[in-house]
């Protein structure tokens, strides 16, 4: 099955590379862009088909390695 | 003293590391492989500067779930010195073996330069080659050096006295046009709280040499000579 | 045959590139119609980037032997010896097309590429240089490729742990929609144990290793071969993604297998990937070559055959292994431990045929020699360049002062620093930087010794637009220049010729012009050519870019401590100028920025009086009877001043012009083979100036008080020369 991980900042955590995009959309004419925060996005092709084991497989994942939890939040999502 | 370094395949800055170590120690370093799951028995274990793992999902994040990097951790918790430098810094963060986090430069882009560098504390095994308070020019090189901690944290290193360097202008004082990266408070490197464990991104291996960058990285291999031998 | 006809069409044949001669030529090469992957072959084989079929003619004129040339063109990179046993290997390559495409990745493979050009040959990279050409400041699209180049260069250098120490970045209108960006390596390796392309020993397997075939960069040769039009930039997909890690990791492994006794020949799959690899080594080697695609590594399923034989993929290395099992085994277990794919795809035969088999079926089957000796070659008519008049420089009204006009042309988009561009650069690493970026030349310490090679790429595309092949010979004698001004010795260059449509008489002209004249200045310095690359068609809606030879040079000196530096050491210093100042602004920056006039004939170039004072130079920094030297280029003496002031701190100079000339053009005038030295002493620089026929004057004294003073009462601070030096790039660089 597949999994699909967004990996987030923190708020309150500073962002420089959502700034910079912030900038540049402002620099384009994209008016009331408020505020930008960049992050990661991951699919995963899983052999297990158990879902929620799937689901718990793919956190412990983020735990250890994908997200590092001092700076960055993570969402965790099962398809089929 | 005899030291080894840690090398992972995109390592880059272990010749430079091994040079400056057997300078000073007249030993050569022994260079341990990544997948090795034992370090032998030495008096400081180094992780030097590179890329690990190509640095693809944060900078160390791989490499601090190798092999070496239990038998480096086991270690460590018994006390047995451990230096990173660069990407080595991003590794023990990483780990949890040291504090903080290092995030992307503030200003997005890979700097390669001398930086003024203030010795916070000379008790340390590490910097006890210098003086408290002395500044140093060390170049740094990296993409991410902006060192990161919530206030909690950097309230308690700074009262622990985990801080070892500070980023300094020309002038020795620690302002914003001395911060290269953005890294909070200025810090460019941290101990542990037993201060057995430092890590700082700028690379006094660069700097042993009078015909090539400098003298001011001596200190540091010197010192740990003198704490370690 | 089996081999299964796709019908060719000439709109194929055309979309391939070929010519309707070039497709008669392959009827009979082959005997029938080539199938789709054949005619791939043959359309990546006879590309300008693989055949030089517009250039070769004039690449042969070029000298390329000396006693100290290990190896010339030819090869991946050019072998030079330079003493005790060792060998400078090195090459520069364009990557203009892809990175105009996509800047970061473009550059970044160009770097990539050159690298495994270098270290194809066993050689350990241990700098990297670079040639940057973008178009106007004003123009929308710069500031985001001066961005995604730079970083592209940064991120693959710095991950490659290879220092990148020089380079030069132009601005120009003509480059507005055709950028240069021309990438140079330079390695080191035992003089004895250098490793060629040549394929040997039939039987023998054809291995490949490194990173997986994707369909990245199919069809890249052609592509890079072709003119731009504005549907270019619907091209991307075509552009490959570099992976320095892997690259790395190949670095390591190849050198680790080059240590061991298991090595024929070895080849990097750049430009047209598994095809030129394969036939270039069954070619030299006079054997034919049979392939499985199918047990090619590859990325992505379903692969073809075409796609297989032309992907541009990066990061891969062919090599004939010797044929016991040991060895294979020996260079398997080297790549696991590097984690690298490793493949036997093929074996080496006596049918001297190129043969392409999936699995069972028969793909392709190519006659090498025929397709080699028939490459075409052409002999394309050119015009030379109409002379351009000479400026007379007491027609170039005066400024209102020497030092308003120097405050304004230090802080222009080609004088002004390019501390934004090299602090992203790791040069550093390696620890034997000796002379950093922002010098003449850089210099990089041989590991372990107390010798240096000094380093640089230099060009002045305008001067070879008004006057080709004088053009060409300052290219030349710039970097000659360069190098000698840190006191090292000039051994060899290395050219990447960036030219617009050869099939224009005009451009064929300056192509033309451009080598002769490199040819003149490699023949009198006594400073061969040992590898090279061309770019052609750099045009966009038919206009072409300034004609760009660039020229990297590489020379040795002896003792690093013993090297010429650019920066004021100490106050109350004689300032002398060595050569002869005529005050020469056809071409100069000054009349371009000041005047807004580009125009006229460039200095001329005396090749003979450039060896004389160079030479004496260098023996003055050999003796130390110079504290520093800078040589005098782009805005004369006046930006050559205040260069060697701004690298120091707190010094200045008080000079006065030189009687009998206009003072501005004394002072921004680019006469030809001169250098700016301090010394302590200047009267025993003078003597054996005159001794030895060169001119040489005292032009005033270093100064301690940070003022820079161009005759009575005409000062300016270094402090504020300084800032608008430096802000200018990273200002460009933060508006948006």
């Amino acid at each position: 099955m597949k999994a699909t991980v967004h990996v987030t900042l923190k708020n309150g955590v500073l962002d420089p590379q959502g700034k910079a995009i912030e900038h540049a959309l402002g620099a384009l004419g994209f008016g009331g862009v408020n505020q930008v925060r960049q992050g990661k996005f991951l699919e995963l092709d899983l052999g297990e088909t158990d879902a929620e084991k799937a689901r718990a497989q793919v956190t412990d994942m983020c735990e250890k390695l994908l997200a590092n939890t001092v700076i960055e939040n993570y969402t965790v999502e099962i398809e089929g | 003293m005899k030291s080894a370094i840690i090398v992972f395949p995109g390592t880059n800055r272990e010749r430079d590391m091994a040079i400056a170590l057997e300078k000073a120690s007249g030993t050569a370093p022994l260079m341990v492989w990544h997948k090795d799951s034992e370090i032998p028995d030495v008096d400081l274990i180094v992780v030097p500067g590179g890329f690990s793992y190509g640095d693809y999902l944060r900078a160390g994040a791989m490499a601090a779930h190798s092999p070496v990097l239990r038998s480096l951790k086991e270690k460590a918790s018994k006390g047995t010195p451990v230096m990173g430098v660069c990407n080595g810094f991003q590794v023990l963060t990483e780990t949890g073996l040291l504090p903080g986090v290092l995030m992307r430069n503030a200003g997005l882009k890979f700097i390669c330069r001398n930086v003024g560098l203030k010795v916070e504390t000379s008790q340390s095994l590490f910097t006890g080659g210098y003086e408290d308070g002395q500044v140093l020019s060390i170049p740094v090189a990296h993409n991410d050096g902006n060192y990161f901690a919530d206030n909690e944290t950097l309230d308690r290193i700074e009262q622990n006295g985990q801080v070892a360097f500070r980023y300094v202008d020309e002038d020795g004082a620690m302002t914003e046009a001395g911060n290269p990266n953005g890294s909070a408070r200025n810090i460019a490197g941290v101990f542990n709280k037993e201060k057995t464990v430092l890590g700082f991104m700028p690379h006094p291996e660069n700097a042993i040499d009078p015909a090539v960058g400098g003298t001011d990285g001596r200190g540091l291999f010197d010192g740990l000579v003198r704490a370690l031998s | 045959m089996s081999i299964t006809n796709t019908a060719i069409t000439p709109e194929i044949v055309a979309e391939h590139g070929l010519s309707e001669d070039e497709y008669a030529s392959i009827l009979k090469i082959l005997g029938r119609e080539p199938n789709m992957t054949e005619l791939g072959v043959f359309s990546a084989m006879y590309s300008e980037h693989c055949s030089y079929k517009s250039s070769k003619k004039w690449l042969k004129t070029l000298p390329t032997e000396a006693p100290h040339v290990i190896q010339g063109p030819g090869e991946n990179a050019g072998v030079i010896d330079i003493g005790d046993g060792e060998a400078a290997i090195f090459k520069i390559e364009s990557h203009n097309h892809p990175s105009f495409i996509e800047p970061y990745q473009g550059a970044a493979t160009g770097v990539g590429g050159i690298l495994r050009d270098v270290f194809t040959m066993g050689a350990r990279p241990i700098a990297n240089l670079n040639a940057l050409r973008f178009g106007s400041p004003d123009h929308p699209k710069t500031r985001h490729l001066v961005g995604g180049v730079v970083a592209g260069i940064a991120g693959y250098g710095n991950c490659m742990g290879i220092p990148t120490v020089a380079g030069e970045v132009n601005f120009h209108p003509a480059y507005n929609g055709n950028i240069l960006v021309n990438a140079m390596t330079v390695g080191l390796a035992p003089a004895d144990r250098i490793f060629y392309s040549a394929a040997a020993g039939a039987g023998n397997p054809v291995i490949y290793v490194g990173a997986k075939t994707g369909r990245d960069g199919i069809h890249g040769a052609t592509m890079s071969s072709t003119e731009f039009s504005e549907d270019s930039e619907e091209k991307r997909p075509t552009v490959q993604v570099g992976d320095p890690f892997t690259e790395k990791l190949l670095l390591e492994a190849c050198l680790e297998l080059m240590a061991t006794d298991t090595i024929i020949a070895i080849q990097d799959m750049g430009a047209a990937g598994l095809t030129s690899s394969a036939v270039e080594m069954a070619g030299k080697g006079g054997l034919g070559i049979e392939m499985d695609l199918a047990k090619v590594p590859a990325r992505e399923e379903n692969m073809k055959p075409y796609e297989l034989m032309l992907s541009e993929s990066q990061e891969r290395m062919l090599i004939i292994l010797k044929p016991d099992a040991a060895s294979e085994a020996e260079a398997r277990a080297i790549f696991d431990k590097w984690e690298l794919d490793f493949a036997v795809i093929g074996t080496l035969t006596t049918t001297g045929h190129l043969v392409l088999k999936m699995g069972d079926e028969l793909v392709g089957d190519i006659p090498i020699a025929p397709m080699v000796d028939e490459s075409p070659e052409y002999d394309r008519p050119w015009e030379p360049t109409a002379a351009s008049a000479v400026v007379d420089a007491s027609t170039v009204p005066a400024p209102a002062s020497l030092t308003g006009a120097l405050k304004s042309l230090i802080g222009t988009p080609d004088l002004c620093s390019r501390r934004w561009v090299w602090e992203q650069y790791d040069h550093l690493i390696m620890g034997d930087t000796a002379i950093r970026p922002g010098g003449d030349a850089a210099m990089v310490r041989v590991r372990d010794s107390k010798k240096g090679l000094a380093l640089t790429v230099d060009c002045t595309p305008r001067y070879v637009k008004a006057a080709p092949e004088t053009g060409g010979a300052q290219a030349v004698a710039e970097t000659w220049r360069n190098i000698t001004a840190t006191g090292a010795k000039p051994l060899a260059i290395t050219n990447n010729m960036n030219f617009g449509n050869p099939q224009k008489p005009q451009i064929m002209g300056q192509f033309v012009g451009a080598i002769n004249g490199m040819r003149a200045a490699c023949i009198a310095l006594d400073y061969p050519v040992v590898s090279g690359n061309v770019s052609l068609y750099n045009e966009t809606e038919g206009a072409a870019i300034l004609p760009t030879p660039v020229i990297g040079g590489v020379g040795v000196i002896a003792d690093i401590e013993k090297r010429g530096t650019v920066a004021f050491k100490a106050a109350d210093e004689a300032i002398v100028v060595i050569g002869e100042t005529t005050g020469w602004l056809g071409q100069s920056i000054y009349l371009r920025e000041i005047e807004g006039r580009e125009e006229g004939a460039p200095p001329p170039v005396d090749l003979a009086l450039e060896k004389k004072n160079g030479d004496f130079v260098r023996g003055l920094i050999e003796t130390g009877s110079v504290t520093a030297c800078h040589d005098v280029s782009d805005g004369g003496i006046a930006i050559a001043l205040a260069e060697m002031a701004l690298g120091a701190k707190g010094l200045g100079a008080d000079v006065t012009p030189e009687d009998g000339l206009a003072a501005h053009a004394w002072a921004f005038g680019e006469d030809q083979a001169r250098y700016v030295v301090t010394a302590k002493n200047a009267e025993g620089i003078l003597k054996a100036a005159a001794d030895a026929g060169v001119p040489a004057a005292v032009i005033g004294k270093t100064t301690g008080n940070g003022e820079l003073k161009l005759g009575t009462g005409d000062s300016i601070s270094v402090s504020m020369l300084r800032s608008q030096f430096e802000d200018w790039l990273p200002d460009f660089m933060a508006a948006s």
